[in-house]
């Protein structure tokens, strides 16, 4: 209707028509790219690229030093066969499960226990933190120490009163060398889960505790139909964190063991460091690399789909 | 890195004002005139720095730091030092080289050189200098330097890796003196369990300790990696017999070995723990300052020899290397060869209380070897040592084996049980045809 009326009064002058410019010009969708390009491109130089350039080492035979030719999945073939490889996934998995799992029990726990009201409320949830504020090289030389084959203070503890004869071997036997380094990532883990965990506990309003007291509710009742859902959202964002920092674990392993013994605590981020920095041969420290992210992009949208469904976020069944 | 350089830094000063006052204009007129008799001269404002492996031995770096300082007042170009665990310069060198920035000289473990060839500066007139200066260099060290017909680096000295034992544990066992031979040295391990003061040897990742011995064992019994054309020739009688031999030393030996670390045969035989190891002389330097009761009881020797009737030892060398991106290459050739200069390196060398082991012949005389006749061993390091690789060449493909711990994983994974011989030099021998194809 406008157009008819400006045109009648108007139709002296030459209508120009819009050019693809003009309407370039005044489309709010184009002036919102451009607001997004610094965004874009920091992502892209800082996350995309190295990312890229990962993936593409990891088909090349690239040393450190020269840059390699392409020579397709060549590394990836080899390593399908490599005993050592196949290991550390098996370690990264294990690792990675069980270490999660404990450190979502015991930190729910301590969540819960910690949002009690207890003495000393405020210096008890500080203390909590402690493992996690140590640096982690520090926490990993002082297990270190305690798994020490010769000065273990638990070995020492247990001679001492009697109980075992010979020190223990924490960490020159294969099994008891994955189970110290996992209690090891626990003791490191657990306080970013509980500290979490507490903050969401301290969302739910006491509102809902008190009519679901009044309504006969037992401490479990409480616990299943109110705290649980209501908490769901934060514990998937803590277990996806959590996973991500399990799975991708450098330090702890590295300064305890470098692997050892005989390769029995690599995991696929030590394996790739020894492989490409120490070892010198890029090309196949990236393909261990990039053999981790369908694992962490499947924990990544595990946990990004969980989210957008009501169900996980209210607990009920409407989707 | 922060701590370290302040502490450089601090240290620096402190032994700029100690080597004024101790020496006076003698050193720094010493100095000075080497500094115009010398060939390279260097550029105007240079200023070098430089990564090198952290001391184990305190009076080594004191001494070294000192020698920097005497270089900066006579020729103006100063020396910024940064350190690293041994085992961390390789990377960090891997990550300057590959990028072209950072440290302009490195100061690394073995062929650390070899690694990046063509990113190393060429020292050849510097390495021929100093050979005809100095009596010439040993046999490895001319391995260890040379790419080719051209020297990629300057091996400055070795840290000899040699066995450390108890005397009167070991005269208890039975043996007044210690073996020379690896069938006697199986038989002095396996007494000097049964009587309760058992050694070791690391079979974890210990980059030094764990692959110094094992590359020993796989020789003495005549296995090698690959041949003199880099041919993988691991799967051999000889590599099975080698294998089965330090089964039977890791039977004999103290339970936890599997996880040791270089520092861990250190802590336990200061602690009495263990009673033979392999080791630098870093244990009897600091058993002198704080165990003197072991210092008193212990003493070096070298590695029995083993079927191949030949030493076979594998010792760390540390070759200083200068990056092809400085700016300032004469400038780092006139440090090299002002290190290694007879004034400079005598009272450096003899600081390192016989931890570090010269590669030129001239410094055999020095007093260091003589004055405690328990160093004396580690005086023919450089030459009783055989270089990474064995037969082959000491190049890169070398270097790779040993820092994956390919010989290593297999001997740790024979002796702790989990493979049997077949499986163990299968899947060594994988690795090694892919590093070496």
């Amino acid at each position: 209707m406008t157009d008819v009326v400006l045109k009648s009064r108007l139709d002296k002058r030459p209508i120009q028509e819009p050019t693809a410019w003009d309407r370039l010009m005044v489309n709010r969708n184009w002036l919102g790219l451009w607001f997004m390009v610094p965004a874009a491109i920091f992502l892209i130089l800082f996350l995309a690229y190295p990312l890229g350039l990962g993936v593409w080492l990891s088909f090349t035979d690239a040393k450190i030093g020269r840059s390699g030719e392409f020579i397709g999945l060549e590394n990836y073939e080899w390593l399908m066969d490599d005993s050592t490889f196949i290991t550390s996934v098996f370690n990264t998995i294990l690792y990675t499960t069980v270490a999660s799992a404990i450190k979502f029990a015991v930190g729910l726990y301590l969540a819960l226990l910690l949002n009690e009201r207890l003495p000393f409320k405020a210096v008890l949830r500080a203390v909590v933190l402690i493992p996690f504020i140590v640096p982690t090289v520090l926490s990993a030389i002082a297990f270190w120490w305690i798994y020490d084959p010769q000065f273990s203070i638990i070995s020492w503890s247990l001679k001492k009163m009697g109980w075992i004869s010979t020190n223990i071997d924490f960490l020159g036997d294969v099994w008891n060398a994955r189970w110290s380094v996992i209690f090891a990532n626990i003791w490191r883990g657990v306080p970013f889960v509980a500290i979490t965990l507490l903050a969401g506990l301290q969302t739910v309003s006491p509102s809902l505790y008190e009519a679901a007291t009044i309504d006969g509710a037992t401490p479990w009742q409480r616990f299943r139909f109110i705290t649980y859902p209501l908490l769901t959202p934060i514990i998937a964002v803590v277990m996806t964190f959590s996973v991500l920092f399990t799975f991708t674990d450098f330090q702890l392993i590295w300064v305890m063991t470098r692997g050892g013994p005989v390769n029995a605590t690599h995991l696929m981020a030590t394996l790739s460091y020894q492989r490409a920095i120490l070892a010198g041969s890029l090309g196949e420290g990236a393909a261990i690399s990039t053999a981790m992210i369908p694992f962490l992009l499947g924990a990544i949208l595990v946990s990004w789909f969980g989210l957008q469904r009501r169900k996980w976020q209210q607990g009920e069944s409407n989707d | 890195m922060t701590d370290f350089s302040r502490r450089a830094v601090v240290k620096g000063a402190t032994a700029l004002g100690a080597a004024g006052a101790l020496t006076g204009p003698a050193l720094l007129d010493w100095a000075k005139a080497w500094a115009q008799s010398a060939p390279w001269k260097p550029e105007k404002g240079a200023k070098l720095s430089m990564l090198r492996w952290k001391y184990f031995v305190q009076a080594e770096d004191d001494a070294f730091v000192k020698l920097i300082a005497a270089f900066t007042q006579a020729t103006g170009v100063a020396v910024d030092i940064s350190r690293e665990s041994y085992e961390d310069v390789q990377p960090k060198a891997s990550v300057a080289a590959n990028t072209g920035t950072g440290p302009d000289l490195f100061w690394g473990l073995y062929s650390l050189p070899h690694l990046f060839p063509q990113k190393c500066l060429d020292v050849t007139d510097v390495a021929d200098y100093l050979g005809k200066a100095h009596g010439g260099w040993v046999d490895s060290a001319v391995k260890y330097g040379k790419n080719g017909n051209k020297w990629i680096a300057i091996p400055i000295c070795y840290s000899g890796a040699l066995i450390n034992y108890r005397i009167e544990a070991s005269k208890k066992a039975g043996f007044s003196t210690f073996p020379t031979k690896t069938d006697e040295f199986l038989e002095y391990t396996k007494a000097m369990k049964a009587q309760g003061t058992p050694g070791g040897f690391a079979l974890g990742h210990a980059s030094g300790d764990g692959n110094t011995w094992v590359h020993w064992c796989l020789w003495a019994q005549g296995g090698q990696v690959v041949d003199k054309d880099d041919k993988v020739i691991l799967n051999s009688p000889e590599t099975v017999k080698a294998l089965e031999y330090a089964k039977a030393l890791y039977g004999n030996m103290i339970p936890g070995t599997a996880s040791w670390n270089d520092a861990s045969n250190n802590k336990a035989f200061l602690a009495k723990e263990i009673h033979w190891t392999n080791n630098g002389i870093s244990i009897y330097v600091a058993a002198q300052n704080s165990a003197k009761d072991v210092a008193e009881d212990m003493n070096h020797t070298y590695f029995p020899i083993g079927p191949v009737g030949k030493p076979t030892e594998l010792h760390l060398m540390y070759p200083i290397l200068a990056m092809t991106y400085t700016k300032y290459p004469q400038a780092c050739k006139s440090l090299i060869a002002f290190m290694l200069a007879a004034d400079n390196f005598n009272p450096w060398i003899q600081s390192a209380k016989g931890y570090l082991t010269h590669c030129l012949n001239e410094y055999d005389k020095n007093p260091v070897w003589t004055a405690d006749p328990k160093t004396t061993p580690y005086r023919d390091v450089a030459k009783r040592s055989l270089t990474a690789g064995g037969l082959g060449s000491v190049g890169e493909k070398a270097a790779t084996a040993i820092a994956d711990f390919v010989v290593l994983d297999m001997f740790a994974n024979f002796a702790t049980g989990r493979e049997d011989a077949k499986g163990a030099i299968a899947i060594a021998e994988r690795q090694l045809k892919r590093i070496y194809r």
